[in-house]
């Protein structure tokens, strides 16, 4: 038996409002190389000077994942020839990074599970190259430098892992703490967030790691998973067959659904690292540190755990309202304006996360505010809407704006808890059924739900379910 | 007529401001010198004729509106082909980007085009600043006024050449192993280079980051030092610039330098040109008549400099340099095979031989399983040839030393034997290493014929560039420039 070992490499864009080394706007999808100056062109001459909204961003991440920040680290530079690298060289972290030893909690087998994190550090990302979408994309490249010098911070994982799910896990927990921190967005697609991952396997119980390989390319979490998948399956193939595996750095080719090892002579990179002479060593002050500490925002354990603290929620309902900072947010503003915790929680994950999903809609796009959500769970609590037509109501709330006391005068949908009318309208079933009256009267009294059932069918579901029990006993005595 | 290209700023500016004569008027003066001398002497890459009249008759327009003159209002300057000015051919002296035009001034430019400047051109130089005799530009080598025959030094070699041959009245270089105190000392003339961060080197094409100044060249103190005062102080574009006032350098000078100790290091005197040694003494005796007290000093690292810069500077460079490889500006070699070999081609064909030297040692220096050997030692050295200055400077004001050992060669004579030229760098990379100010000024002349200028080199702690100023002014009013062995 073997046992895989996995460490990532996650890369985070910070959402900056310029970049890390110049003034130019970090915007995504504007046309290419307009977002660009002589500094993130890499001209000759032009000098960095870093933004310290970057190293404040970069602070809040490693202080969130229980690093500790170096009161001074350096910058130092990556030196390796890419047409999208405009200097020659990235400017980055080496052996002085910004933070180091912290940890994240993950699920693993039911259990909680501390991942240990190396390291975090600050560098520029660099441009992109265009291969497709040019009439003249068979022969000719393009760069676009709107990305060069955009700030990232890398956050290395110690080997901890030891499967693909709890890889998968720490990398959900780690994006849903970035978002909560509100340091990126953390959008795979658009390569905000980005992940390598550095696997092994070696028999089960052993205390040396086997030999690693990095896979790279993994641009979803689907692919993450499917692809840790194959390499652990690909490495213990080889040793089961008695081979040696090979170092190297291998691309996830999510067509193929496999792994392939990139020619070696391509990443055989000595980068020369060495400190970035243009840059003071960067230092934080305790007071600096303190400031950050103290705007952190309650992060996703803390808060799920207050969230069964303070409203009594199930843990289950607690971890996935606590898993979306915008999400949980959204439930304590209702259970607040309700005061109808639990039936918040329920409605919230259930029928609103399900409409807003119907919509492709985020929960900060909601047109149901908390305010309005919480009106119409206290009509319910009241008796003044069953469940079912509560739910109508909310799909007409949602479509129209409108709250739910409006939805209801204009569809006339307010419960019927008045007694005699609902007598009315089972007078006429008894009378319409007299089968189902003797077999009740026989003693058959499961068929009292039948006839719930054909009260609600015939007042549209708006019948007080309580009031309609108590009234059809009398009436069929 | 008189000359207006012999005068210095103050005697130019009070002409000007007494309208006996307007700023187009010296600018022509100036262009018409270039036109009948730059021929021979070849210390200019690119003449800005148009954009510098143009800027002069600004000049004459804000005296005719009686506007202030401002510190360069009407001084012809000339600039190191490293430095950027906006709208200008920027080439570092080098086939790689005779064609690149400069999108963006330096901030030093910016500030002497504010302070009323006329940019006259760009000087010849080094290529990428790499060399000591201007030699190795990829264009054509400069001719030291003095002696044609001879290098004018390097690598700002035409900034140095153009000020000692009144093609412009005052210049910038930049120095990173002495690359402005040995050109001045060759052409007899006044270079400095200051504390490293008194002067921004945003716009300055990086050669060796940790090491780079940008710095003036005139000749008389007081010019240079009119010129320091405006390029000096903070620039938010450059982190490493100095949060550190600028003194009124000005005010500095005449004031007596009675009661200053001097520092001689013995280190400073072993192997070098007889005559120069001489000279060196001679300029010490009067420093002794102006009440100065010489008190011999140490300086034990000295002797490992030259390796310690080397491998530093050309690390650096190795950096710096990547990114000319065709992609984005500058030279791209015709029909590559492939992104690998269009690098290849674009650096072989653009760069010179000691341009690829100094890429291929900083390459090798940073690789791994060399770093600690190499670049990380010499670190450590920089930190102790750092402090022996530091502890030196506890005892002296000031520290005196030829700025070169050897007097100007002639052209061809060394550049078959790099490791010479290198040496005779001695001197000058040490105070760079440290990052204190230096300065070298004129100490008289050889014996032979034509004579040939001697320099004399003025060290200072960091930011006491005052100090270096009003003892460099006191040795010139002396008579200190006249020395004679
Ligand atoms: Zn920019």
């Amino acid at each position: 038996m073997y046992e895989p070992v996995i460490g990532l490499e996650v890369h985070v864009q910070l959402q900056t409002q310029s970049k890390i080394f110049c003034s130019c706007s970090t915007r995504f999808g504007d046309p290419p190389n307009t977002n660009v100056c002589p500094v993130c062109l890499g001209l000759p001459g032009a000098l960095p000077v870093l933004n310290r909204e970057a190293v404040t961003m970069a602070m809040k991440a490693a202080l969130a994942l229980n690093c500790a920040v170096n009161p001074r680290s350096r910058f130092a530079r990556k030196n390796y020839f890419y047409p999208d690298l405009p200097k020659g060289y990235q400017i980055s972290q080496y052996d002085e990074p910004l933070a180091e030893h912290g940890w994240l909690e993950i699920e693993a087998n039911g259990a909680r599970k501390r991942v240990g994190i190396t390291r975090v550090h600050l560098e520029e990302d660099a441009g992109k190259s265009l291969h497709e979408g040019f009439p003249d994309s068979e022969t000719k490249s393009y760069i676009d430098l709107n990305r060069s010098g955009v700030p990232l911070i890398e956050i290395v994982s110690e080997p901890d892992l030891r499967s693909p799910e709890e890889a998968y896990d720490y990398l959900t927990r780690l994006k849903t703490i970035m978002l909560y921190l509100e340091v990126s967005d953390c959008n795979m697609e658009e390569g905000s967030l980005r992940c390598d991952a550095n696997v092994s396997v070696r028999p089960s119980g052993a205390a040396n790691f086997g030999v690693k390989t990095e896979v790279k390319n993994l641009n979803s979490f689907k692919f993450l998973q499917k692809a840790l998948t194959y390499e652990i399956e690909r490495q213990t193939r080889i040793l089961e067959s008695g081979g040696a595996i090979q170092q190297e750095t291998r691309l996830w080719d999510s067509r193929e659904q496999k792994t392939f090892g990139m020619r070696s002579k391509e990443f055989a990179h000595d980068y020369r690292y060495f400190p970035e002479p243009d840059l003071l060593p960067l230092e934080i002050s305790a007071s600096w540190k303190e400031e950050v500490a103290r705007s952190l925002p309650e992060l996703p354990d803390a808060r799920r755990e207050r969230l069964v603290r303070e409203y009594q929620l199930p843990l289950t309902d607690a971890d996935q309202l606590a898993s979306s900072r915008p999400l949980a947010d959204f439930f304590e503003a209702t259970a607040r304006a309700s005061k109808e915790p639990k039936l918040a929680a329920n409605w919230i994950l259930s029928e609103l996360l399900y409409v807003l999903k119907e919509a492709g809609r985020e929960i900060t796009q909601s047109p149901v505010s908390p305010e309005r959500l919480a009106e119409l769970l206290r009509l319910i609590s009241e008796g003044k809407l069953s469940g079912r037509m509560g739910k109508d109501v909310l799909g007409e709330m949602f479509r129209t704006g409108k709250p739910a006391s409006a939805v209801m005068a204009e569809s006339q949908l307010e419960q019927i808890t008045d007694p005699e009318k609902i007598a009315a309208v089972i007078r006429e079933i008894v009378a319409a059924n007299p089968k189902q009256v003797e077999q009740y009267r026989k003693g058959k009294t499961a068929t009292l739900g039948w006839f719930v059932g054909q009260v609600m069918k015939a007042t549209r579901g708006q019948a007080n379910p309580q009031v309609v029990q108590e009234t059809l006993k009398k009436e069929l005595g | 007529m008189p000359d207006w290209t012999e005068l210095t700023i103050n005697e130019l500016q009070s002409l000007l401001t007494s309208r006996q004569v307007s700023a187009e008027e010296v600018t022509r003066a100036h262009l018409e010198r270039i036109a009948s001398k730059d021929s021979e002497i070849r210390a200019y890459l690119t003449v800005a004729e148009e954009r510098a009249l143009e800027q002069a008759r600004a000049v004459d327009r804000r005296l005719a509106a009686g506007e202030p003159l401002g510190p360069l209002g009407g001084v012809p300057v000339a600039v190191k082909d490293v430095i950027l000015i906006r709208g200008l051919a920027n080439t570092c002296a080098s086939k790689m980007l005779e064609n690149f035009i400069a999108p963006y001034s330096a901030t030093a430019v910016e500030r002497m085009e504010q302070a009323g400047a006329i940019i006259l051109g760009k000087t010849n130089c080094d290529e990428f600043a790499m060399g000591s005799s201007t030699e190795n530009s990829g264009f054509y080598p400069t001719h030291n006024p003095h002696d044609l025959s001879r290098v004018p030094g390097g690598s700002s070699g035409g900034s140095a050449a153009a000020v000692a041959a009144r093609l412009a009245t005052v210049a910038l270089g930049s120095d990173t192993g002495g690359s402005i105190r040995q050109p001045a000392a060759f052409c007899g003339v006044v270079g400095m280079m200051g504390t490293y961060g008194r002067v921004s080197r945003y716009g300055l094409v990086a050669f060796a980051s940790s090491l780079d100044h940008i710095g003036p060249f005139g000749r008389s103190v007081r010019d240079v030092a009119r010129l320091l005062g405006v390029i000096a102080g903070r620039d938010p574009r450059d982190s490493t610039s100095a949060d550190v006032p600028v003194e009124n350098y000005e005010a500095a000078l005449g004031r007596p330098v009675t009661g200053f100790k001097i520092g001689v290091p013995e280190e400073y005197f072993k192997g070098l040109n007889p005559e120069i040694g001489d000279n060196i003494q001679k300029g010490l005796h009067l420093f002794g008549r102006l009440g100065c007290e010489i008190v011999p000093i140490r300086l034990p690292h000295t002797e490992y400099a030259i390796a310690c810069y080397y491998i530093i500077c050309t690390a650096e460079a190795s950096s710096n340099l990547a990114r000319y490889d065709g992609v984005r500006y500058g030279l791209r070699a015709p029909n590559p095979a492939g992104l690998r070999d269009l690098y290849k081609q674009t650096r072989h064909q653009g760069f010179g031989p000691e341009v690829k030297r100094r890429i291929m040692l900083g390459t090798y220096v940073l690789s791994s399983g060399y770093y600690d050997a190499y670049y990380l030692k010499a670190q450590q050295v920089r930190a102790l040839i750092t402090r022996d200055f530091v502890e030196a400077f506890d005892e002296v004001d000031a520290i005196v030393t030829p700025t070169s050992p050897i007097p100007p060669f002639k052209l061809g004579e060394r550049l078959n034997d790099p490791l010479q030229m290198y040496l005779a760098d001695i001197y000058t990379v040490t105070a760079s290493l440290a990052g204190i100010p230096g300065i070298s000024i004129p100490c008289g002349t050889t014996r032979g014929h034509p004579p040939l200028p001697v320099g004399m080199q003025i060290l200072a702690r960091h930011f006491d560039e005052a100090r270096l100023l009003q003892l460099a002014e006191a040795f010139e009013r002396e008579g200190g420039f006249h020395i004679h062995p």
